[in-house]
């Protein structure tokens, strides 16, 4: 999927993570800050990458504001910045691109 | 069709934003009965569709160790149902409340979007379960149709801050705007045999107010209450446990009935009284609900 | 060398600072020493006053000089004016070289960072830091390692003559010009002087600081004028509204109330809660909770308290008020009931930090604790503790009497969620070693409760008590599959401080923060 536009979801409440995606030409290009960079910036990194990979984007510029969030809402993040940055809202990929 | 357990215990429904990581990642810590995942009026309109990729993972990826996950979507005069049908079947969520139902139709069409959804991401047919919130007074009227609308129902519920404005009074703290509706659903709900759950109670600093409506819509006959926060639970839990006087009877009743049909009669005997076969169900219902407040260990049930 | 309870310590830190490894907790019963003692300087002529019109003055008169050991108390704790008036003074002087010897150190004391950064500050003993002076820590910014103490640790090290103070500032609410301090009265009630005790028995110079000079005699003291050498009257030496704090509103988060009852439930089904039983708490919101909804199981049960004991809050204080407690018996004062409790009530006594917890003298008062009910940031699969180094690797708590209680009592109960955030507080290992897992007894958390395999007498009692428990290690696997395994957090080989164990040797070390990029 390609990102046409700056788009964001999320919040900087604690277990939460605010993550924005913009249009890059080439390559992605990850920025995280978080308050356990320490023990799970790596963990991080992959989950944010292999989102963005099952939903095709292979061009943008993301950064990731962690305020220890789960996995599982890391990833819901991810997919909401993407799919808002092409407004699409309905006939979503569950358990296909999303899962 | 087969379905999930429509009758298990559900005394304690709490809603739980969507929205928040923080409330959603393990409720079930609390020993509730089912969580209500809420697409609805918690989640701001610009953050709809936010809350659904929450809801996906947290449905996919939550252990939350057999609480029943319900969902509120959102109503069907907004342009989100649809969508929301969608991601509660491929998430798995055991039961969806339709938000502000009025009719039967209501929920007939919520049933047939249910049903494209099991087929699209190959569920079994039936597997998502339905209630409806009734927060209006047709809704509250047609109570009983809005039950008998689906296999698949579950119960109704009220949801009694827009229900009093639709009748043009607030809520009072006395209940009174509450009567007729109260004891309208409870009659639907056992006409229909499906369940039956109050409103919030939303004062958190009036924990006695709230323990004394607990105790009321028990007695009215409801099988459980909305809730808002966990401070609410213990106490539903502890109104809605039989007594000690309660759980003997119904283990009597549960046993005399077992017994005698085994050996072919059909007169029971409780303590010396007569009593007849229609006292088995609410007996059983009785240890139920003992065994899961921890003071019945027998294996009746 | 690896210590008991598994840390490596590195063959150079044990030279440099002559300590040994931590053997185990107990191994010094019965050891024999001579104590260490002060210089005196006599005062004969009853017209020589005490008095010194500031504090360069009084550095001066005590001959302050490079490379001394200056000793403060934590009392005030966040509103604390002292420490950070005397190390200016200190400093504007030129003097270099000092080592802090604190019972504590805090947030308010972020001001001195700058004299740690450029050397007239080079050392610190305390029993843990906070804010800005502990990242200045573990970033490297100290010249010489910084010690951290238990309260009874403390004690030890000065009686012992481990630690010399040189002199010791005493900051007091009320005092006399003779010296005699009191901790009730002025403008900054604290409640009790009890760790500055020892500081006023075996510092060679003792200064009383006041904002509050009261006629002669300052009586019944907390610290006496035979101890003082100097008093010196200061504008401020707090905040009160930081010193004594209003009670903690009761909590109303349900995971802390929840972990509050599961408290009570084990409490109350140990062969240990009976008449008379004695009882520690924490501060913390689930360890409050826990010590009210015991107070109503007592209540029912007509059970009292023998001894309440450590540092007080209000619910505490309850209890003596309604009888349930005989007696309590104080150290530190955490909120304003405390305070009034102990000015009002004959059965709030006042002890010296020795009294209270140190392991050298011949029997303190955490030894006849039933139980103690403790934090932790992180607890470990073997029961160990870390309550000052955060899980990030910064120096971020104090050991206070964690490790003291924790020895001392019968059954020891920490209280922690199983996840802070997204950091599991239950884990394979604890970044810091700071209270041995051998005196840790039990873990209660928002997801089930774990009994330390040793303690089958207490894995016993519980039969058939309704509570969740899990085995330490099934808790660690929760948090781990809902957070993931944390990565360890990387540290520099550069050793910044040590952790001691109450009787002094070393139970683990504090490296230097890999800079972050």
């Amino acid at each position: 999927m390609e990102i046409k536009k700056a788009a964001s979801a999320g919040t900087l409440e604690s277990s939460d993570a605010q993550i924005t995606v913009e249009p890059n030409k080439k390559g992605i290009n990850l920025s995280i800050e978080s308050t356990v960079i320490n023990q799970y910036g790596k963990q991080i990194e992959k989950v944010v990458l292999e989102t963005l990979e099952r939903l095709d984007v292979k061009n943008a510029t993301v950064s990731v504001i962690d305020k220890g969030a789960l996995d599982c809402t890391l990833k819901a993040r991810v997919e909401c910045a993407v799919y808002r940055s092409n407004d699409i809202h309905d006939n979503l990929p569950w358990d296909g691109a999303i899962k | 069709m087969k379905l999930p357990d429509k009758k298990r215990l559900r005394r304690s429904m709490m809603f739980l934003n969507c929205q928040k990581p923080g409330l959603i990642k393990d409720p079930y810590i609390y020993g509730l009965d089912c969580i209500m995942l809420d697409l609805e009026d918690a989640v701001a309109e610009n953050q709809k569709d936010a809350a659904r990729y929450s809801l996906y993972h947290a449905l996919k990826e939550i252990d939350y160790h057999g609480v029943e996950r319900v969902v509120r979507i959102n109503g069907l005069d907004t342009p989100h149902w649809k969508e929301d049908v969608r991601v509660c079947v491929a998430g798995g969520a055991d039961v969806i409340r339709i938000a502000k139902t009025e009719t039967a139709e209501d929920v007939k069409t919520i049933e047939k979007a249910v049903l494209e959804a099991e087929k699209e991401f190959k569920k079994p047919k039936g597997s998502t379960l339905l209630m409806s919130a009734l927060e209006s007074c047709k809704g509250v009227l047609n109570a009983y149709e809005i039950c008998l609308a689906s296999d698949r129902m579950i119960g109704i519920a009220l949801s009694g801050g827009d229900y009093t404005k639709d009748l043009q009074t607030t809520l009072t703290g006395t209940g009174v705007e509450l009567m007729g509706a109260r004891q309208h659903i409870v009659m639907a709900a056992r006409a229909a045999k499906v369940q039956c759950w109050d409103t919030v109670f939303t004062n958190l600093d009036d924990m006695e107010g709230f323990e004394k409506e607990t105790r009321m819509i028990k007695m009215m006959g409801f099988d459980g209450k909305s809730l808002i926060n966990p401070r609410q639970i213990a106490i539903v839990h502890k109104v809605f446990t039989p007594t000690e006087k309660e759980i003997a009877f119904a283990e009597a009743v549960v046993q005399e009935i077992d017994d005698k049909k085994k050996k072919g009669i059909g007169v029971f005997t409780v303590n010396g009284k007569m009593i007849d076969i229609a006292f088995y169900d609410g007996a059983k219902r009785t240890l139920k609900m003992a065994k899961a407040a921890g003071v019945y260990k027998g294996g009746l049930v | 060398m690896k210590n008991a309870v598994g840390r490596d310590i590195p063959e150079k830190i044990l030279k440099e600072t002559k300590k040994e490894v931590f053997k185990g907790t107990y191994v010094k019963d019965n050891y024999e020493y001579k104590k260490g003692a002060p210089k005196i300087r006599t005062l004969s002529d009853p017209t020589r006053s005490k008095l010194v019109k500031d504090i360069h003055e009084a550095l001066v008169k005590c001959g302050i000089k490079d490379g001394m050991t200056i000793s403060f108390h934590h009392h005030f704790r966040e509103g604390d004016y002292v420490v950070n008036m005397v190390m200016e003074e200190i400093h504007k002087m030129g003097i270099k070289d000092i080592t802090i010897s604190a019972s504590s150190l805090g947030k308010a004391n972020d001001p001195i960072v700058p004299y740690i950064e450029d050397g007239t500050i080079t050392c610190i003993h305390s029993s843990g830091v906070r804010g800005k002076i502990g990242e200045a820590i573990s970033n490297g910014k100290l010249k010489k390692l910084a010690i951290m103490r238990s309260h009874g640790g403390r004690v030890r090290a000065v009686e012992t003559g481990e630690v010399h103070i040189d002199i010791a500032f005493i900051g007091a609410p009320t005092c006399d010009d003779y010296g005699n301090m009191r901790a009730v009265g002025g403008k900054s009630d604290c409640g009790v002087l009890s760790y500055a005790m020892v500081d006023a028995e075996y510092a060679d110079k003792v200064v009383a600081i006041t904002d509050c000079l009261v006629p002669f005699p300052n009586i019944p003291a907390s610290i006496s004028m035979v101890n003082v050498d100097y008093v010196c009257v200061v504008d401020e030496i707090g905040n009160p509204q930081k010193i004594a704090t209003g009670a903690a509103k009761p909590t109303t988060d349900v995971r802390k109330l929840m972990m509050a009852d599961y408290c009570t439930k084990f409490v109350i089904n140990t062969p240990y809660f009976k008449e008379g039983f004695s009882y520690q708490t924490g501060v913390g919101g689930a360890s409050i909770a826990s010590t009210i909804s015991l107070g109503k199981v007592m209540e029912e049960r007509g059970i009292h308290m023998g001894l309440g004991l450590g540092g007080i809050t209000t619910p505490m204080c309850d209890l003596l008020e309604r009888g349930l407690c005989e007696k309590i018996v104080d150290t530190q004062d955490f909120d304003l009931g405390a305070i009034e409790s102990i000015k009002n009530n004959p059965k709030h006594i006042e002890i010296s930090a020795s009294e209270y917890a140190n392991p050298f003298n011949k029997g303190a008062y955490v030894n006849k604790l039933d139980f103690v009910i403790l934090a932790s940031l992180e607890v470990d699969v073997n029961f160990n503790c870390n309550v000052v180094v955060g899980s990030d690797g910064v120096i971020t708590g104090a050991q206070g009497g964690h490790p003291d209680t924790a020895a001392g009592a019968k059954c020891t109960i920490i209280i922690a969620p199983l996840l802070q955030g997204r950091i599991p507080v239950i884990c394979s290992n604890v970044t810091t070693v700071t209270t041995p897992g051998e005196t840790v007894d039990v873990v209660i958390t928002d997801y089930g409760v774990a009994i330390n395999p040793k303690r089958k007498d207490l894995i016993e009692a519980m039969k058939g008590v309704d509570l969740p428990f899990k085995t330490i290690e099934e808790l660690r696997d929760i948090a781990y599959k809902m957070a993931g395994a944390p990565d360890p957090v990387e540290f520099e080989d550069r050793v910044v401080g040590i952790i001691e164990a109450r009787d002094g040797s070393i139970i683990d070390v504090v490296r230097k923060i890999k800079s972050r990029t």
